[in-house]
């Protein structure tokens, strides 16, 4: 296993260099200038021509591809046009943000489809089955940035007017008075922060997973060992929970690794409606902000994040799967 | 539904196949043991009174000689069309001295979708197509399309799509006010939904309504030639991979691993910033980054498929690769292609707003549902109908694509069909 890890994380090396090389010629060869936000027409030329020299654009594309390659490989992500400080304190700080909205909905997304999939497939073509499965396609349908403004508008904006008991707050990650609240107060300021964000992710995303369980369970329900199990007289529950369901969960875990980049994807809408300081957020204003170094860096991580995930949902893969050998 | 051998029942719908006169075995045993389906008789042509009444109002025909739920489908369709001219009445008047080559487009476009169905209801009465196709047998997609009419839903995803696409390309004719002219802007801003204005105005006072009829055709059209990119490109790339091997597989894999492991939306607003949104960057950038999952379901089916008898024999009989490429493989791995791309347009659509959302899709004033969503931000609690409806659009838009692309798969799978 450990030699499997090894030569998987080594076989990401040339992966995600090939990621960094297309960012760099992608923003490389994209029109416009990052010196276009200091120019002004008052700006003589060779003022111009100086800032451009200090940020080495005046070199040919390749020798700004291996200066910008040698130190980024070194850690040395630059620093932010626009916020004036080291892209790795910028990110350091949206990084955690990230990870809690992202890391608190695939749990729940896994939770949630799982258990709507379970239930649908136990009882199939029951009512129960057929309504769950329009409200899973119904959501599966949606967008994410659409069903985040109507829960804001209804358990935020229109709680609040209507005077409901909770009305959720609609953006942010903590109150405007955290600094001054008991520790107990702000863990229930975060906690209340984080319900209409992961609540989004989750519905937006639980739906394919309970549709991919539920057709995995229908699969294992009709194998041979289901009905052994069943002949020798075993409750229908530890059947279901025993034997079908721990098999029919394997598939299911490589699903944690191709959610990754969806997540990460609906995570950016999320981040900018909901005002959450996480990375999604903080690549989008930069790019439109056109700070190169910090979009650099910034989907830089993110494809660092989803290979390490597909990797993470491989190993589990092997895990739960004792069939499967990576030698 | 039972597979046939064609080989043991050459035309199992011919009632006069009762054996087959050199080794004295009836025709109608299959392989497998299976007994024969019963030869349908030939439908019977349509009394002169149904075709007389089929004349006048399509589909009455059908419900006189017995068949209510085509006729109900061609009076359905017929009405629709006949909604569509009496809403457009005015336009159609003005045509000659206002007419846009869109209005143009949108009244022939209801002529002969009125004058089509009336016909075809008609063709259909006198019962030629039936017999032709009891006579000629069941093609592999008459079978599927069989299957798919099976699903309910599914048929009803295909009828919200039809219904759509019609409106965008009818949207002049039916939408009741311009979608992108302000008038007084001070009294007609953020009207609630009303007799006047259906599903009430903007801050701008445009109507929400027309803005979301009219952006059926941006949405409908760049998911439409977006995925046909996409799914182009993907089909070649997975078939090279999957039958050239080696090194074309390793080189096509790894970019394709590549793409896929950055997070989408990230890459594409990423390029769609640097190069200031327009709709030809949209649709070449969505197009262009859509297909690796064409490209990974191809490349497994061809691998496979290369192995098989009936590829080794045209590599026997001397074709060339790209002969067998386009004419053996691609073939025979359209079904999962076809529901990919089903799929894939729905997505398409869902990113195609998100972008717009973000402002970096369509610009205003152009209306496209993902920027009317974003447009509706502004003003969420005061006017909540602004970024409500067109995003009730886009899901019912994309279930439908979801129902039918589930239809597809279940129809054209053998394994799934029941």
């Amino acid at each position: 296993m450990g030699a499997y890890i090894l030569r998987r994380l080594l076989g990401a090396i040339p992966l995600l260099l090939g990621v960094a090389t297309l960012i760099f010629f992608v923003l490389a060869l994209a029109p416009g200038d990052p010196t276009a936000a200091y120019f002004s027409p008052n700006l003589p030329a060779e003022v111009l021509e100086q800032i451009r020299r200090n940020f080495g654009l005046d070199q040919p594309i390749y020798i700004r591809y291996f200066k910008w390659l040698g130190s980024f490989l070194t850690g040395n992500f630059g620093y932010s046009f626009a916020q004036s400080r080291p892209v790795a304190d910028i990110l350091l700080e949206a990084l955690p943000n990230t990870l809690i909205l992202a890391g608190v909905s695939l749990a729940l997304v896994f939770l949630v489809g799982v258990i709507s999939g379970v239930v649908q497939a136990v009882r199939q073509y029951s009512l129960l089955d057929g309504a769950l499965s329009v409200i899973t396609l119904f959501f599966y349908s949606m967008p994410s940035f659409w069903l985040a403004l109507m829960l804001m508008l209804i358990f935020s904006l229109k709680a609040h007017e209507w005077g409901w008991p909770i009305a959720l707050p609609p953006t942010g990650i903590t109150s405007v008075d955290y600094e001054f609240l008991s520790l107990g107060e702000r863990i229930r300021d975060r906690v209340v922060h984080l319900i209409l964000p992961v609540t989004t992710l989750t519905l937006a995303l639980a739906a394919g997973v309970a549709r991919y369980t539920r057709g995995q369970m229908l699969e294992v329900v009709r194998q041979d060992y289901i009905r052994t199990a069943r002949a020798k007289g075993l409750p229908e529950r530890q059947v279901i929970l025993r034997h079908a369901l721990r098999n029919s969960l394997i598939p299911v875990v490589t699903l944690l690794g191709l959610y990754l980049p969806f997540l990460f994807s609906g995570a950016v809408f999320i981040e900018v409606i909901f005002a959450w300081p996480g990375m999604g957020r903080i690549i989008v204003d930069a790019i439109f902000m056109r700070d190169y170094p910090l979009v650099m860096a910034t989907s830089f991580l993110f494809a660092v994040m989803v290979v390490l995930g597909n990797l993470i949902a491989d190993v589990l893969y092997a895990v739960v799967d004792p069939r499967i050998r990576y030698d | 539904m039972t597979e046939r051998d064609p080989q043991v029942t050459k035309n199992p719908r011919d009632a006069t196949n009762v054996g087959d006169p050199q080794s004295g075995l009836p025709y109608s045993v299959p392989v497998n043991g299976l007994p024969p389906e019963p030869a349908e008789p030939l439908p019977a042509r349509a009394s002169s009174g149904a075709l007389i009444a089929s004349a006048i109002i399509p589909g009455s025909g059908h419900v006189i000689s017995g068949a209510p739920g085509r006729g109900i489908v061609f009076f359905a369709s017929w009405l629709v069309f006949v909604a569509a001219v009496l809403l457009g009445a005015g336009h159609i008047r003005t045509l000659p001295q206002t007419g846009s080559l869109d209005d143009y487009i949108a009244t022939c476009t209801v002529f002969v979708g009125l004058l089509g169905v009336w016909g075809y209801a008609l063709y259909d009465l006198t019962g030629a197509r039936a017999r032709r196709l009891a006579q000629q047998g069941d093609s592999q997609w008459q079978i599927a399309v069989r299957h798919f009419k099976k699903s309910k839903l599914a048929l009803a995803g295909l009828a919200v799509l039809a219904l759509l696409y019609l409106i965008a390309l009818i949207a002049p004719l039916i939408a009741p006010y311009d979608p992108i002219a302000q008038e007084n802007v001070i009294q007609t801003s953020y009207l609630p939904p009303s007799a006047g204005h259906w599903l009430g105005t903007d801050r701008f006072g445009r109507d929400i309504l027309s803005r979301i009829l009219y952006g059926a055709r941006i949405s409908l059209s760049i998911g439409f030639i977006a995925t046909a990119i996409s799914v182009t490109l993907g089909t070649l790339l997975g078939a090279i991979a999957g039958f050239f091997g080696s090194k074309a597989d390793a080189m096509i894999m790894r970019f394709t691993d590549m793409v896929l492991a950055f997070p989408r939306l990230v890459l594409l607003i990423m390029i769609v910033a640097l190069f200031s949104p327009s709709i030809t960057v949209i649709i070449l950038v969505l197009g262009l980054t859509q297909w690796p999952n064409t490209t990974r379901i191809v490349r497994g089916d061809v691998l496979s498929l290369r192995e098989r008898e009936f590829i080794q024999a045209a590599r026997a009989l001397g074709f060339g690769r790209w002969r067998i490429i386009l004419r053996h493989l691609i073939p025979n791995v359209l079904a999962p292609v076809i529901v990919t791309a089903t799929l894939g347009i729905g997505n398409t659509i869902v990113l195609e707003a998100g972008l717009s959302f973000l402002g970096l899709g369509v610009q205003p004033p152009t209306p496209s549902w993902g920027n009317m969503v974003a447009d509706g931000r502004d003003n969420l609690l005061g006017a909540w109908w602004v970024a409500t409806f067109p995003g009730l659009t886009i899901v019912a838009v994309v279930l439908a694509f979801n129902l039918v692309g589930d239809g597809l798969r279940d129809a054209l799978d053998p394994r799934l069909r029941t």
